[in-house]
């Protein structure tokens, strides 16, 4: 028998995990401490390789970790203890999976003797967790522990990436065991998502393109996932068709919003010209976007008559909203690839001149329009004046959920991937100020904005602290209306404006609030004023609140209304108390 | 078509449901069967029968028989949503194959005496029921075939005092010689 005390693979449960962050090449985790994970937090304090950003509230430690991969393409870890440790983990490990963000969350569990007993702070962690991951697994045996830590790193990151926990119980974390490095035995063999796209499909979208007399593209989040090539061949794709591109709000910087084929984003509150011309197109190419119904709108008079191609990678999100005629399942950088090669080499450049002529007419419409004052700050003035301040600058935006979301998606340009993170399909409120967290601890020198709600702001407000702590200079911009805006525009427009419970009546007074952590206050209430603080929040370089008071009773215009299709939107100019009433009274349904 | 308020948007399918029987073939690990359960009440899908047992042991591999109900578009999004779980090897839509038997077990439960007995005895023979236990007052019998073909059984044995019906749920197999 060997003598295994001087194998360097001989540890703890504990060392593995460490270990294997180390391999995976993960320089930063997000955590918080608790009794089944001290041994984990034990090995952490003895090294110097991973660091670990301690934040106030597990859920911080989630969305910290999500802004980490979103803004880095690379996976973020997050490291919580048994019981209410891994529940407060369900709304980041959800909000990850609707979006596609790899995560790798480890959990402490109680000691495997106890698991079932009810026991201090025990909780059916996998159980609880399995509807909200992509896979997760339950360690029982330490020598299963390097291999579930790998594949948990390699589901995570391959195919639709998605967020996965393993939970490790305290005796797993304190047994010695034998440790290897990644291979590519850990991962199931059932485990194979397809990256290649099928090349007979690749040549009926092609033929499809080349013959587009109103073609549009629509792109996602599924873009930005798959990495820089696939943004680079986008844009390319975009060159050489000469085709009008739009994106989801996942989408958002995969082409540039300066791009002259760009029309805005899309969707419920997307642009006019966006809209109208997915509804009017004759041929779509939906590439790593899921027709979500934010997006459709009515499914049954969305965009009637076009052939519409749909590249996914995962074979779930072909035909399950909308049905297409060319899916094509892969990876969306290699089949924009395959689809550029093809297309250079058999087609040319569609004459679509009149096409763009119909759109230069919508986008004459100004859908953005909205009415500045020199008393009050529009919410929508109070963005492009951010984005005018920030412009050419090294900056990433995150925001929390509600109209301050859309405005920002709407007015706020994007010029490259991965510096726009947004809770897009859950639609998390509290998610911004901790993913700006994770933003910054990975771009540390950038300037890292959280585009804010005053109601939102406040559901992860303590990870100020956070911010405060590790010296980062984050900035959370709030549009302060007193009111849950987008509630209230709903309760406006579908509910009588009957305002039940969407008036916040005690506001903490925010300045006081980011002194008292610490941090730096800014309030402003005049228009005349707003750039100068704008300047000023910018060159402060510690932890920021500023509290930007705006009009209250602003709406978030242009938007598709109850049950209608995209060429049925209410524009702004159109938002009158009557215009309102009339579009919503046959519908009553916000879609 | 007049929608209440809401905050989506409400639609009326009239895509007809149709029964499909699906195979799955899965990792024999903890949990498999839970994801599998979870993602038909996750997703609001049907399960009509299911059916679940270790197939290849040295392997590790279950095979998961199950009959679902659904819209053609929601069929497909469950095998989809079912082949992309982590540890499923394969879906395989026995029905759409439309080259499979679907097998089912019964074992029925009655109780009675006199010209009852003697007819239930006389129509278990017509369905090559078998008589697995026998009181003077009661009968259990097996019996294999189509869902069918059972729930016919089990039609004609309630007038003759039906107890109580314990079934397997489907099992189904290509025919041929390929596997699957």
């Amino acid at each position: 028998m060997t003598d295994k005390s001087h194998d360097p693979n001989q540890m703890t449960g504990a060392a593995m995990i460490v270990r294997a962050l180390i391999d995976h090449g993960v320089t930063d985790i997000f955590g918080y401490p608790g009794g089944a994970v001290l041994p984990i937090y034990d090995e952490i304090f003895q090294q110097s390789e991973v660091q670990h950003i301690l934040v106030r509230h597990e859920q911080g430690a989630g969305h910290a970790a999500e802004g980490y991969a979103r803004s880095t393409g690379k996976p973020g870890v997050a490291l919580v203890t048994s019981g209410p440790g891994a529940t407060n983990m369900v709304t980041p490990l959800t909000d990850a999976l609707m979006d596609s963000i790899p995560l790798v969350c480890i959990s402490g569990q109680v000691p495997t003797h106890l698991i079932g007993n009810d026991a201090f702070q025990e909780c059916d962690t996998v159980g609880i967790t399995r509807p909200c991951t992509k896979h997760n697994w339950l360690v029982r045996d330490v020598n299963d522990l390097a291999k579930v830590l790998h594949e948990a790193f390699y589901v995570a990151t391959t195919g639709r990436p998605g967020p996965v926990l393993v939970d490790v119980p305290k005796d797993v974390q304190f047994a010695t065991g034998t440790y290897h490095p990644p291979r590519k035995s850990d991962v199931h063999r059932s485990y194979a998502p397809r990256v290649k796209g099928d090349a007979t499909q690749i040549r009926k979208a092609v033929s499809l393109l080349a013959n587009a007399k109103r073609p549009v593209i629509y792109s996602g989040g599924g873009v930005i996932n798959s990495g820089p090539e696939a943004t680079k061949l986008l844009r390319e794709l975009v060159e050489v068709t000469g085709f009008p591109i739009t994106s989801t709000l996942m989408g958002l910087g995969a082409y540039p919003a300066s791009g002259k084929n760009w029309l805005g984003m899309l969707g419920m509150h997307g642009t006019y010209e966006a809209n109208m011309t997915m509804h009017d197109c004759d041929v779509m190419l939906c590439v790593g976007a899921r027709f979500d119904d934010r997006i459709t709108g009515r499914v049954d008079a969305f965009s009637p008559n076009s052939k519409k191609i749909h590249i996914d990678i995962d074979p779930s999100s072909i035909n399950k909203n909308i049905r297409v005629d060319v899916p094509i399942i892969g990876d969306c950088g290699n089949i924009l690839g395959d689809i550029l090669q093809v297309f250079k080499a058999e087609a040319k450049k569609p004459d679509i001149k009149s096409w763009w002529q119909q759109i230069a007419q919508w986008r004459a419409r100004n859908s953005l329009y909205y009415k500045k004052s020199n008393d009050v700050i529009l919410p929508q003035h109070a963005i492009q004046s951010l984005f005018e301040a920030t412009r050419g600058r090294d900056t990433y935006i995150t925001t929390e959920v509600g109209q301050h979301q859309m405005w920002a998606a709407q007015f706020y340009g994007f010029e490259e991937p991965h510096r726009w993170m947004t809770s897009g399909g859950l639609g998390t409120m509290g998610y911004g100020l901790p993913a700006a967290i994770g933003v910054q601890v990975a771009h540390p020198d950038s300037l890292v904005i959280d585009i804010a709600g005053d109601a939102s702001v406040q559901m992860t407000m303590q990870e100020m602290s956070t911010a405060v702590q590790y010296e980062l200079p984050i900035k959370i911009f709030i549009l302060n209306n007193q009111y849950m805006g987008m509630v209230r525009q709903w309760q406006q427009l579908l509910h009588g404006n009957r305002l039940s419970h969407s008036y916040s009546e005690a506001l903490p007074d925010f300045v006081k609030l980011a002194e008292a952590y610490g941090g730096v206050g800014l309030q402003v209430h005049k228009p005349s004023d707003l750039d100068g603080a704008i300047k000023e929040m910018i060159s402060v370089k510690r932890p920021v609140l500023f509290d930007c008071r705006v009009a209250a009773l602003e709406n978030c215009f242009p938007m598709i209304p109850s049950g209608k299709a995209h060429n049925e939107m209410l524009l702004p100019e159109q938002a009158n108390d009557e215009a309102t009433a009339k579009a919503f009274a046959g519908g009553k349904a916000l879609v | 078509m007049n929608q209440p308020a809401s905050a989506y948007f409400i639609e009326d399918r009239h895509d007809p449901n149709e029964t499909h029987t699906l195979a799955v073939l899965v990792q024999n690990e903890p949990g498999v069967l839970a994801r599998v359960i979870g993602l038909f009440s996750g997703r609001g899908y049907n399960i009509e029968s299911l059916t679940v047992s270790e197939t290849e042991a040295q392997k590790h591999l279950s095979r998961i028989t199950i009959v679902t109900t659904g819209t053609p578009m929601v069929i497909t999004q469950i095998k989809n949503q079912l082949d992309r779980m982590i540890p499923v090897y394969q879906v395989v839509d026995m029905t759409q194959t439309k080259r499979s038997i679907e097998r089912e077990l019964a074992m029925v439960k009655v109780r009675g005496q006199g010209e009852h007995r003697v007819e239930a005895l006389r129509l278990a023979d017509a369905f090559r029921a078998r008589v697995i236990d026998a009181t003077t007052e009661s009968f259990v019998f097996e019996i294999t075939g189509n869902t069918d073909k059972i729930n016919q059984f089990i039609d004609l044995m309630r007038p003759l005092g039906l107890v109580e019906v314990s079934r397997t749920g489907v099992a189904a197999i290509g025919r041929g010689p390929e596997g699957m």
